[in-house]
Formats: structure tokens, C-alpha cells, sequence
């Protein structure tokens, strides 16, 4: 796999990264800021067994001018990817969201609206050459309107529909779209929360992710067990969502 | 919910997602060592060590330390998680040289290291710690007596002080900051990075001999026997054995097997087994111990083996059982590990055994280890003699139990080792350590007011709780 991975030096997208160089694939990173790129990219190059690689070029998502150049800076790195994954996006608290409306702008423009621009530069220069594997990370958040992740679950919740038409219309052209949607996973965004009963790590999520991209599945829940607690929440009636506090 | 984005600038504007818990009435947090002793507080986990330790008072890796030593000693402290802070920085595959981020874990070095023909030099009887927390406890292993401590083979370190500044520290530059933290527990600064030595392996399986022993005495003399020949050795003992067989185990000693010996195919990866829940308080007891180590006793049936195992048999059986402390119940244990000095002889080692058969420590394991010279850590545990390393369930009778052992260590001029300690007084460690007042006196120019502390600090150097 020629894998570009956006997002891929920190949490789970950094445990996605180690792991496809360790097993021999290529990672190219794309991403702000550089210092931590050069340290990721160096991670990375002592991680592949050859110790190839460790290319990356700057992509801040909130700037979708300067997409296109990043993934061609990937395309002429790699010599043309086949795998492109998005881990990167913005979590804010609902507190915090309401509590100031540019942070929501922010928030739902990086979140949907920019992360779709990318994926269509992806997905095109991806068909150009006949398919090729889109991981694009949605969340459980996105799967109900709940209260306490309303605005960001939304935002979610857009990608995950998106993401679920290219997977329809696209398939048979080749394109394996693989929409990801982790549950509580032990990372620095959930640090200082109780982790509950099923709470992942990132090396677990990133062992599921990869055998997902491998068997070209088009959607997983991570770690499995929250498959099962998000079939029970998106059956709970209204009357229930309005009273509980999640 | 993917982690913030390292694509965004969001510098200070996402609030931490711990308030909603709060404001939602969830418990308190809380932060247990590995013999589940449990303290209020939360650790604050991230990648970039370098902004998460400004002001933080303890860096903690996986929390594989038996006692308080990676706890707060209030639950305000500020205490940062290193494990996600796993990046390696550079390896040099002609000389070996290795430097990663403190949160780096054994066992994500070994399974990208053994494969290439590289492994530390030195490893503890766990993978799952990190980079850091080997140089904090200054790890032994089983090559103790051939290799030293892990902190002989590291060239430098890269830490966060008191002061909130970053140095890098070498045995030339700042040494006496270098030697402290060695075996320091985390007590001089916090370490960011970890330049260390791996050492060439010729292949990825260990040739591995064993042995049974019948008493004390015999395993203290094979101890001596087998040290010049066999670069790792330890021993398992029957703590519950009286009398004549008092002290009778199996000992083990090993090698990395040559090409010629090894099977063609490298080990499988183990599948390591979860312990599933808290056993009932009762079920570690002198019965269930007694039976379970005769078994392991006559398994060996033949006074010898030899045969080929995996790294992952010879140095990690116990990382097979995952969350295995639950064995232990919701009480905890915690593990007795002292050193006894080759100068007070064999009989001092009889007579630990003698003592801890009659107070009643009662346990499923009990390892014993040969420790060469003492290491340049200022704080480091092992010294040339024999080290004895017990389980024991935490019990109303625990101070006493570990009173009683620390008297007689001190007798004997050994010493106990910080990583496992939980219950020792601050004047008995005082007693055993000689080298404290040295520590003490590069604490003081590093540390003036003792900002950095743990909850053992309080417990054991007297540093203020609150």
C-alpha cells in the first residue's frame, strides 16, 4: 500500500501510520505543524524495516488552496498513492461550541465542509487511476443527535453520508471508501474523561482500521463492542433522547 | 471521536474534554499503581511532552510500578502520561544507537528490534514500560551480573526541570543531574527523550537451560555457579517450602541461541490471556499458593532441561495474563524486593527465607536473582548479591510483615528497590541507603523546593504532601 495519511502524527492516526511502515507499506504524511512532521517522518522511516520513507509535506485544513499541492507533493513522493486516510479534524466541548459561534464555524467548516474538498481531490486523482482505498475518520457522535456532542456530532454525522454515497456511487469504479467510527479511545482529546466499560486504545483502533482497509470494508465500528452499544442508542425513541443526558 | 487534529491551528481554543465529565457529577478520577493502590488524581495524556510537562510535578509511562512511585502525592498534582509520546527519533543500525521519546515501550522496541537482530541490553521482567520509566527505576534484568543496569547503556537524556527548563544531560555534561535521574524515580525532571545502545542478537530465540534446585543454599551456590557462564540466570522459588526443602525452586538460565540452534521461523506472536475480573480476596491463600507451586515444582519432572524458547517465554511469562493483578482481589499486594549483599554471605539468604516463611508471606511468587556491582545511578537498586523479589497480598498485617523484612535487610547491609515499594518508612530506607545524602544534595540544586515529587517521595524523602 502507498498509503497518505492526513492527521497521522498524533493519536490514532499516528498508531494507523506506524503501523502500515512497520508491515512494510509506504506512509507519506501530510499536516501542521513541521516540527512535529519531522519527528513523525523520522518515526516512521525507523520503523519501516528498509528504512524507506519519511516524506511529508504541510497541509493545514483549514486552507483547502493549498490541497491539490499537497497531494501531487504525495503523488510524486510515493509515485502515485493508492490509500488515502483521514484521521485529522477538530473536537471542541458543546460548552465550549455554544458558548462562542466562530469556534462552531470553525468547527463544522473543518470538520465537513473542508474534509469533503479533501476527499474529492483524493477520490479524483484516485479513480484517475482506476480506484484505490479512501479511510476517512466519522465518529459513534455522528450516529444520533445527542446532547452533549450536538454540534460536532453533526458535523460527523454529514461526513459519514458523504462518505456512504461515494461508497455507493463509486464502487464499482474501484474506489474502496471506508467510513471509521471510533468509540471512546484512550487519546489526548479524551484524556481527563472516565473511560467507559469499552474505551479502545489507539494501537487496537489502528490493528481494526488496517484489517478493515485490507478486507475493503465500507464501515467499522471501533472497538467492535461499540457496534453493538450504538445499534441499541440509535433505536432509543425520542421521548427517551430528550430525558437522558448523552 | 478522533483525536484534535494535528492539521488545525487551534492553539487554545478547544477547552479540555474532561470539564463535561465533571460537570455531569462522574466519580473522581483516580491513578493506581500496578498493585493497585489507588490515590485520587488524573493524568494528563498527550504526544507532545515537551508543552504537557510545563509545570506538571510527575511524568508517569504505564504505571508498571508496584507501589506509589508514579502516583501524586495530592490529587491536584499535575501528572503527565508518556505512553503516547512514542516517537522513535533516529536508530543508527551500524552502532545500535537508539533515541525515542520517553513514552516509547519495550514492547513496541521489541517487536520492531528483535526481527532486525537488535534488543536492549538490559530488560525487566515486564515489556509493557516504557523507555522512560527504565531509566527512572533504572531496570535490572537477568543479565544483571554481566550487564549492569538499563542505565549503563544510556548515552543521554533530554529532560524538563523543576525550573521548567530543558536540558540534555550526558555522563559528560551535568553528570551529576544524569546520575541522579538514573534510578531517580522521576524525581529530578521529567525525561523527554532516551539515547541508548540496543545490543546485536544472533537470532530471536534463547537457548534456555533449567535446573531443579533442592534448598536455599544449593540455589545461592548454582547462582554462583552459573553467573560466569550463562550471561542471564534467575530462579523461581517455593516460598512455602519448610525445613530441609526450604527454598526449593527452579533455576533458569539462558543465552541468545546462535543461528545454527534457532528453528528457522521466528517466535509467533504471543496471545497473551486477560484475567477478567477481581478473584475473591480469598483466593491467593497458603492452600491454593502451597498447591499451586507444587505443581510448578514437579512439572519440572527431569532435573534438567534444555531446549529453545521465545523472548517473550524466557523474559515476560507473566505479561501472558493480562491485568494478572486481579488475581490478588480488590485488597492488592504489592511486591518485597530487596538485595542482599554477597558479603553477609549465603546464611543471610537462608535466614530472609527462614524469616519470611515464619511472618507468613505467603505467595505464588518468589525470584531470585543474581546482582552484580553496584551501577552509577545515584539511587539505583542493585548491588553485588543476591536479589529476592516476593509477592505478598496487601493484609492488615503488611506494615508489619515489611517492618520486619526491612530490619533484617538493614542488618545485613542490603537494601529494597523503589519501583516495588510501597509500604517502607522513611527512616528504614534512610537506614539502607547510604547514597541518599548524595541524591539529596543534587535534589537540592536542581530542585530546591522539591517542586517534582511522587506520593512515595512524601512517603520515603519527606517531601511535603500538600
Amino acid at each position: 500500500m502507498k498509503a497518505v495519511i492526513l492527521g497521522g502524527t498524533s493519536g490514532m492516526g499516528r498508531a494507523i501510520a506506524q503501523r502500515l511502515v512497520e508491515r512494510g507499506d509506504s506512509v507519506f504524511l501530510l499536516g501542521i505543524p513541521e516540527s512535529d512532521l519531522v519527528r513523525s517522518a523520522a518515526d516512521l522511516k525507523a520503523r519501516n524495516p528498509k528504512g524507506e520513507g519519511g516524506g511529508y509535506a504541510l497541509l493545514d485544513l483549514e486552507r483547502p488552496e493549498g490541497f491539490a499541492a499537497a497531494l501531487d507533493a504525495a503523488d510524486a513522493a510515493l509515485g502515485g498513492f493508492d490509500a488515502v486516510i483521514v484521521t485529522a479534524a477538530m473536537f471542541a466541548s458543546q460548552d465550549a461550541l455554544e458558548a462562542d459561534v466562530e469556534l462552531t464555524r470553525r468547527l463544522v467548516t473543518i470538520n465537513y465542509a473542508n474534509t469533503v474538498v479533501f476527499c474529492e481531490h483524493a477520490r479524483k486523482r484516485l479513480l484517475a487511476r482506476g480506484g484505490g482505498k479512501l479511510t476517512v475518520f466519522s465518529s459513534v457522535a455522528g450516529d444520533r443527535g445527542r446532547k452533549p456532542v450536538a454540534i460536532y456530532g453533526s458535523s460527523k454525522a454529514g461526513l459519514a453520508i458523504y462518505l456512504e454515497a461515494l461508497d455507493h456511487k463509486f464502487h464499482a469504479a474501484g474506489l474502496s471508501v471506508l467510513c471509521v467510527k471510533p468509540g471512546f479511545v484512550k487519546t489526548a482529546m479524551t484524556a481527563g474523561l472516565k473511560p467507559p466499560p469499552f474505551a479502545g486504545e489507539p494501537d487496537q483502533v489502528a490493528r481494526d482500521v488496517v484489517s478493515a482497509m485490507d478486507a475493503g470494508k465500507p464501515v467499522l465500528y471501533t472497538p467492535r463492542m461499540w457496534a453493538l452499544v450504538m445499534l441499541v442508542i440509535r433505536w432509543l425513541p425520542r421521548f427517551v433522547m430528550r430525558k437522558i443526558g448523552f | 471521536m478522533p483525536g484534535m487534529s494535528s492539521a488545525i491551528r487551534h492553539e487554545g481554543v478547544v477547552e479540555p474534554a474532561g470539564a463535561a465529565a465533571t460537570s455531569r457529577g462522574a466519580p473522581e478520577p483516580t491513578l493506581s499503581g500496578w498493585g493497585r493502590q489507588t490515590v485520587r488524581g488524573r493524568e494528563i495524556l498527550g504526544e507532545n511532552l515537551e508543552a504537557l510537562t510545563k509545570g506538571a510535578v510527575l511524568s508517569r509511562g504505564l504505571g508498571r510500578s508496584y507501589g506509589d512511585s508514579s502516583l501524586p502525592a495530592q490529587a491536584s498534582d499535575k501528572v503527565v502520561a508518556t505512553r503516547l509520546a512514542n516517537r522513535i527519533l533516529a536508530f543508527d543500525s551500524g552502532t545500535g544507537v537508539l533515541r525515542a521519546e520517553a513514552g516509547l515501550s519495550l514492547a513496541d522496541m521489541n517487536q520492531l528490534f528483535i526481527p532486525r537482530g537488535w534488543f536492549t541490553p538490559v530488560t525487566p521482567g515486564t515489556k509493557f514500560v516504557t523507555l522512560g520509566g527504565m531509566v527512572a527505576s533504572d531496570v535490572h534484568g537477568k543479565n544483571h551480573h554481566r550487564e549492569g543496569c538499563f542505565g549503563a547503556h544510556v548515552r543521554a537524556l533530554r529532560m524538563r526541570l523543576a525550573d521548567d527548563s530543558i536540558v540534555e544531560c550526558s555522563p559528560t555534561k551535568d553528570e551529576d543531574l544524569f546520575y541522579g535521574t538514573i534510578g531517580g524515580m522521576g524525581l529530578l525532571g521529567h525525561i523527554l527523550e532516551v539515547e541508548c545502545v540496543l545490543h546485536r542478537i544472533p537470532s530471536p530465540w534463547i537457548l534456555q537451560e533449567s535446573e531443579r534446585v533442592r534448598d536455599i543454599d544449593e540455589y545461592v551456590t548454582a547462582l554462583n555457579t552459573a553467573a560466569p557462564t550463562w550471561p542471564m540466570t534467575v530462579g523461581w522459588i517455593d516460598c512455602l517450602s519448610q525445613g530441609s526443602a526450604l527454598g526449593r525452586g527452579i533455576l533458569m538460565a539462558g543465552r541468545w541461541a546462535e543461528p545454527d540452534e534457532a528453528p528457522k521461523l521466528p517466535p509467533r506472536e504471543p496471545r497473551p490471556i486477560t484475567v477478567p475480573f477481581d478473584f475473591p480476596n480469598w483466593a491467593v491463600n497458603p492452600l491454593t499458593v502451597s498447591v499451586f507451586n507444587g505443581l510448578l515444582y514437579w512439572k519440572h519432572m527431569d532435573q534438567f532441561g534444555r531446549g529453545i524458547v521465545s523472548p517473550d517465554t524466557f523474559f515476560y511469562p507473566l505479561d501472558m495474563l493480562l491485568h494478572w493483578y486481579r488475581g490478588y482481589g480488590s485488597r492488592g499486594f504489592t511486591q518485597y524486593q530487596c538485595v542482599i549483599p554477597r558479603a553477609a554471605g549465603a546464611p543471610a539468604v537462608r535466614e530472609f527465607m527462614q524469616l519470611l516463611t515464619k511472618l507468613g508471606g505467603a505467595s505464588p511468587l518468589c525470584v531470585i536473582k543474581d546482582c552484580g556491582p553496584q551501577g552509577k545511578g545515584l539511587l539505583s537498586f542493585p548491588m553485588e548479591g543476591t536479589s529476592i523479589a516476593v509477592d505478598m497480598a496487601v493484609s492488615p498485617d503488611i506494615q508489619r510483615i515489611v517492618d520486619s523484612l526491612n530490619e533484617f535487610v538493614i542488618a545485613t547491609g542490603g537494601r529494597i528497590y523503589l519501583t516495588k515499594d510501597r509500604f517502607t518508612r522513611a527512616e528504614h530506607f534512610r537506614a539502607m541507603e547510604p547514597r541518599l545524602p548524595a541524591f539529596e544534595a543534587v535534589r537540592a540544586k536542581w530542585d530546591p523546593k522539591r517542586r517534582l515529587r511522587s506520593a512515595q517521595s512524601v512517603r520515603i524523602l519527606g517531601d511535603r504532601a500538600a
